[in-house]
């Protein structure tokens, strides 16, 4: 499938470092998800409170898409998200089960369990970016470029959406990586597979 | 009494996130919903099982929360009343 459309911006957060075109916009030192995000909260000047009430899936997204969309000099509220792990919400999955792992303390908690389902930080998203177009969050084995291209091409080109905000966000047992990357009519990167790849592995 | 309201105010604060709160500004008598700390429905549940967990009290119908979780006064007069641990 060809495309006339182009890579608008990337973004990426990993090892405690957020960058935005492959530049490094904070890097913070070694320490855990809980203690990151926060630190990249406030560095990153991210105001929105309701975001400490999140999982720690929705917490990597909403960060990385607030990077991308803020620094969006054209947003549009018809922008749609695909967005893709391998883990799912597990992590909060599992912070759910033990809640509920113990008979005589059953006690589940109603904030951990809107949280057991991935496409939950793209509701969050959503909201905070006031946009109101087509989503999906699609569970693959690793990162799939050709899927993700195929699918923001279709929504571009049968007209469902004017932007697509697409990517990779996955927190398992301690780790976390995000890389989402913003598909519209203008920018410098042509949208192709294998440049999606190559920025992937940035 | 006042024991028990700054113990709610620090559960209220750690329970919900609520991050950029801290205790001294939660008033007795502040709202607790709507215009005072904005708390959401999904929080009234939270403090729903709180009750339940901390204070062996089972509200059998969740609008009853409307009226306890007013302020932090109102819950701590509620939970005096009807605490089982």
């Amino acid at each position: 499938m060809s495309s006339n459309h182009y890579i608008q911006a990337f973004v990426h957060i990993k090892n405690e470092t957020v960058s935005l075109h492959g530049n490094t916009l904070l890097a913070a030192p070694k320490t855990d998800f809980s203690t990151f995000s926060k630190t990249a909260y406030k560095e990153l000047g991210t105001k929105y409170p309701k975001f400490f009430k999140m999982d720690r899936l929705s917490k990597l997204a909403f960060l990385a898409a607030d990077v991308l969309l803020k620094n969006d000099k054209d947003p549009q509220e018809n922008t749609a998200i695909v967005l893709s792990n391998r883990a799912s919400s597990l992590d909060t999955d599992m912070k759910h089960q033990n809640t509920i792992a113990d008979a005589a303390n059953y006690y589940p908690s109603p904030a951990v369990f809107v949280y057991t389902l991935p496409n939950i930080c793209i509701g969050e998203i959503s909201i905070k970016h006031k946009l109101f177009s087509e989503n999906s969050f699609f569970i693959f084995d690793r990162f799939n470029a050709n899927y993700l291209f195929d699918y923001a091409e279709s929504l571009l080109k049968t007209k469902k959406a004017s932007k697509v905000l697409c990517g990779w966000v996955e927190v398992d047992a301690g780790n976390y990586e995000a890389f989402l990357y913003l598909v519209s009519d203008t920018g410098a990167i042509k949208h192709t597979i294998k440049e999606i790849t190559r920025l992937y592995k940035l | 009494m006042s024991d028990l309201k700054q113990e709610l105010k620090e559960k209220i604060i750690e329970q919900l996130n609520l991050e950029d709160v801290a205790v001294e500004e939660i008033g007795d008598n502040d709202a607790l919903f709507g215009d005072g700390l904005g708390l959401d429905s999904i929080d009234a549940l939270e403090l729903i099982v709180m009750l339940d967990k901390d204070y062996g009290i089972k509200l059998s119908d969740p609008k009853e929360g409307r009226k306890i979780f007013e302020s932090v006064e109102v819950m701590a007069n509620y939970i005096s009343e009807h605490r089982t641990k």
